[in-house]
């Protein structure tokens, strides 16, 4: 698998890859994608980049460790829930809001957090689970 | 109670009591750093809480001597009707200002017993919240709130007799003491769960006005038996006594504050409390009175089997909580009023010799009473609590305890047989107990002095202050009658037993009287035990030996064989081989498909009753376009090929074609979503199973012997089929689409989402998703942790004899 094509290819795939799974996620609340399909791509994207690049190299241009990416997201999609309370209403309704940026506006929504929280788990679980199935050392996993 | 009135309500009184149910947990929490601070005074500053909750209930006394009870009420839990509510009547005001009376001495007392204990605070912190827990337990009116009270009483109990836990002795008790109260608590749960259901209320005050309708039901028998299995748990009563003396492992305030005067009183003063709604038939009287007896004469032969000051006084207090359940039993007037003032007498002497035996432990280095004597000259302030208390408990006149006996004695006068043999068991019980009395207090006090372990000299004031006040407050209630007539006992029994009561106490001596005589029976008697001590003593240990196992025994036995019954289920279950955890788990699966299907007849649509005919109609192939079909021919043609395939790496690309492919059937119907996601996870599972099998180091075929092979066919063909089936039959049912409409006519109005999909997820299910987010990673954590054992061959479970590990550099397969 380690041909130089390979090599040289994958970061630019993994690149591609992340740039589209945010895309999808972000995209998510009116069109096909979201969450949990963006981290997936994601996470692929990573599996792709151990499998290139080694898992070393993966884990420091990572900077976190995927599994507290993992436990971000959980923390991340919970304090969205919780922001409904301080509004009097029950844990996760939805609170929109929108932000004008230049002539456009942007809808900014706690269901958002909440999808970028899932987005988080299912990347940061499935990489940690990836990555750690391709390392070879004890200390890597 | 005739004029029984409840006082008006107001904030200010709610807020007051809640104050005093609250002020403790604050204290408790406060209690290390205050003790990092004050050192040494500690003690002084934090019985400043207690102190001050006594005296804010003093405040009531008024109130309810003059037969009104102080009813206060928060909302707890709105949607099911349950209340944290109190109620102050003359029952729980006795037993609340015992409680933070008796608490108020017995911190002051931890001050200086633990002084320099690198954990006095987190002591004191523990005695704390111990008391709030106490307090509320016996001001609650709830039932729920009663119960939450008296788990919390336990766990701090475990927390105090385990405070010592570097010891293993001590670790024991505290677990043992854990076991059987907390075995209570579940029967006290399930006995106000049934109460509920049966009196439609949670509340106290509300079920003792049902007790007709409690006694008359069908379940009254279970309802007792739930009460009397907590209450006699908590008390320790015969034959779950044995928690008790194992629970003095506690350091010596504990024994005194929790072992003497409060918690072991709880289930006292539950019984008492449900007097009115469950008491006066037989099998409550005769119950109680049988446990209680044999629970007094077992304690006090157990007290005089032992030669450890503070294993005498344990097993006095079993003797005494039995006598308290029999009087309870009796159910007489002067039964409950003898039930009272014995309260009052027992929490005053008893509370007071285990200061006295911890002060003695502390400043002569030993507790053994054989090696103790002539303390009177070093510790002459000690002695005087010892002997007011021990006098107190003996039951001279001039005592509290002495009207306690005479109580006893007067409701046992009609002179039937049973009520002789009550008399009997009782006067040998007393006796029994005012020997032991005698022993403790003039054993380590007089006769020649003993050299001890340490050079005794008096105790510090701190640890004085609470044996003194104690036995001085039997006293001089035994020479004021008339106010332990009309303030303690009036109210008392009044609140027990839901009427007025008279007092008839009173000083004089009637020498015609045989209740006099009777008394004077037990005192001799008690003299006459004291004398013979060592010789009872003897034979008693000889008895033992020769029984050969006590209720402590049979407990360690019921223990150890749940630890090793457990064991074998884990074995059984839980030993390591994931085949078979799979073949569980699918086996499971298929019995969840096709039981309910066979149970409710979800066949009977597959199979035409009437005409045969109909299954041409049923099997006309669907009317699709060519790709469909070739798509179709793809996940069938990726199915067959994982069957086949040569090697274990084209099987699991030929599953992800096959997934591909269904991947494509659901983009082809109009589920552009679920066909994105599928197709991910294909993606993912392909990479990750391959390196599973790199990583398991695996063999690149799959050698399974054919009987496995036969087993994992059979059950995947089972599965498959059974999810089809169901499948089939979901679709054949009408479809409730209420749902769906609501998604799809809110999903842009108020979610502001055009795909609904998406929108369900993180907005409508999102506490859903919440949780399967959490279970993801929870799930991803177990992988890694599997991942990480995998290094050391000789840890791993041994893996199926098809899958034989071939050990060769695990580069070679990647």
């Amino acid at each position: 698998m380690n041909t130089v094509i390979f090599r040289t290819l994958a970061p630019l795939i993994v690149a591609i890859m992340l740039v589209f799974s945010v895309y999808v996620t972000l995209r998510g609340h009116n069109e096909p994608g979201g969450g949990f399909i963006g981290g997936l791509i994601a996470a692929a994207s990573i599996a792709v980049f151990g499998m290139a690049a080694g898992v070393n190299t993966v884990r420091r241009s990572l900077r976190f460790d995927p599994m507290a990416v993992a436990g971000f997201g959980v923390v991340l999609a919970g304090i969205s829930g919780l922001a409904s309370l301080f509004t009097g209403s029950p844990f996760m309704t939805s609170i929109w809001f929108y932000v004008e940026f230049g002539n456009s506006i942007i809808p900014l929504s706690t269901p958002l957090f909440f999808d970028l929280g899932v987005y988080c788990v299912v990347f940061g679980t499935l990489s940690a689970i990836a990555l750690s199935l391709e390392s070879d050392r004890e200390e890597d996993l | 109670m005739g004029g029984r009135g409840v006082a008006a309500l107001g904030s200010s009184l709610e807020a007051g009591i809640g104050l005093a149910a609250v002020a403790p947990f604050v204290a408790a929490i406060l209690a290390p750093f205050i003790q990092r601070f004050a050192g040494a005074f500690a003690g002084w500053i934090l019985a400043i809480v207690p102190a001050s909750i006594f005296i804010y209930l003093l405040g009531f006394a008024d109130t309810v001597i003059h037969g009104h009870a102080v009813a206060s009420s928060m909302e707890w839990i709105a949607a099911y009707g349950i209340n944290l509510s109190f109620l102050v009547d003359g029952l729980s005001l006795i037993f609340a200002l015992t409680i933070s009376g008796v608490g108020t001495l017995i911190i002051l007392y931890s001050g200086a017993y633990l002084k320099g204990h690198h954990h006095q605070g987190r002591f004191l912190g523990f005695m704390l919240a111990f008391m709030g827990a106490m307090l509320g337990l016996v001001l609650a009116d709830s039932l729920l709130a009663l119960f939450l009270f008296w788990e919390l009483t336990s766990v701090t109990s475990f927390l105090l007799i385990g405070f010592d836990h570097s010891r293993q002795a001590a670790r024991r008790g505290a677990i043992q003491a854990l076991v059987i109260t907390n075995i209570g608590g579940m029967f006290l749960l399930a006995g106000a769960i049934l109460v509920y259901q049966l009196a439609g209320s949670w509340e106290l005050s509300a079920v003792r006005e049902m007790g007709e309708v409690l006694r008359g039901s069908d379940l009254y028998l279970l309802v007792l038996i739930c009460f009397l299995g907590a209450a006699f748990t908590k008390s320790a009563q015969f034959p779950l006594h044995f928690w008790l003396p194992n629970a003095m492992e506690a350091p010596t305030p504990v024994s005194a504050f929790l072992h003497s005067a409060t918690m072991v009183q709880a289930g006292v003063y539950l019984l008492a409390r449900m007097t009115p709604s469950l008491g006066g038939t037989d099998v409550w009287t005769n119950l109680l009175v049988v446990f209680g007896g044999v629970t007094l004469i077992w304690g006090a032969l157990g007290a005089l089997k032992q030669t450890d000051l503070k294993q005498i006084l344990a097993q006095t207090t079993i003797a005494s909580l039995g006598l308290l359940v029999l009087l309870i039993g009796l159910g007489s007037t002067y039964a409950i009023a003898a039930m009272v003032v014995y309260f009052v007498a027992h929490a005053f002497y008893k509370a007071g010799l285990f200061m006295v035996a911890g002060a003695i432990d502390h400043e002569a280095g030993t507790r053994e009473i054989t090696a103790l004597g002539g303390l009177a000259e070093k510790m002459p302030v000690t002695f005087i609590g010892a002997a007011l208390a021990a006098l107190s408990m003996v039951g001279l006149p001039l005592t509290i305890g002495y009207f306690a006996k005479e109580e006893m004695y007067l409701g046992l006068m009609s002179g039937e047989w049973t009520a002789i043999l009550v008399m009997i068991v009782l006067i040998a019980g007393n006796a029994m107990l005012a020997g032991v009395a005698l022993l403790v207090m003039i054993r380590p006090f007089l006769g020649e002095a003993v050299a001890t372990p340490k050079k005794a000299h008096e105790a510090p004031i701190a640890m004085l202050a609470g044996p003194i006040l104690l036995g001085a407050g039997g006293v001089v209630a035994g020479i004021l009658p008339d106010w332990l007539g009309h303030e303690v006992l009036v109210p008392g029994a009044s609140a027990i037993l839901g009427r007025a009561v008279e007092s008839h106490l009173t000083l004089a001596l009637d020498v015609t009287s045989l209740l006099l005589w009777l008394s004077v029976l037990t005192w001799v008697l008690g003299i006459l035990v004291y004398r013979q001590a060592d010789a009872i003593r003897t034979v008693l240990r000889r008895f033992d030996k020769a029984l050969g196992w006590t209720a402590d025994t049979v407990f360690d036995a019921v223990m150890f064989s749940l630890i090793r019954f457990s064991g074998a289920v884990t074995r059984l279950l839980h030993h390591g081989q994931l085949e078979f955890y799979l073949v569980i788990v699918f086996g499971a699966l298929a019995v969840a498909l096709f039981g309910p299907m066979l149970i409710w007849g979800g066949f009977d649509w597959l199979v035409p009753t009437a005409e045969l005919g109909d299954w041409s109609r049923r099997l006309v192939p669907p009317d699709l376009a060519p790709y469909e079909w070739g798509v179709l021919a793809l996940a069938v043609l990726g199915l067959a090929a994982v069957v086949i395939a040569p090697s274990r790496l084209i099987a699991i690309l030929s599953l992800g074609a096959q997934g591909t492919a269904v991947a494509l059937i659901f983009l082809l119907f109009g589920a552009p979503d679920l066909a994105f996601t599928q197709l991910m996870v294909e993606i993912l599972s392909v990479v990750v199973l391959t390196f599973v099998m790199t990583r398991l180091r695996l063999d690149q075929r799959d050698h399974r012997p054919f009987e496995d092979w036969a087993r994992d066919g059979t059950l995947a063909v089972v599965c498959g089929l059974g999810v089809s089936l169901l499948l089939m039959l979901v679709l054949n049912g009408t479809l409730d689409t209420r749902l769906s409409d609501f998604f799809t006519a809110t999903s842009v109005p108020i979610a502001h989402g055009h795909n609904i999909v998406n929108v369900i997820l993180v907005d409508y299910r999102g506490f859903d998703t919440l949780g399967e987010i959490a279970v993801v990673m929870g799930a991803g954590m177990a992988v890694l942790a599997l991942l990480r054992r995998q290094r050391k061959p000789a840890a791993a479970p041994a893996g199926a004899e098809g899958k034989k590990r071939v050990r060769k550099p695990r580069k070679a397969a990647s």
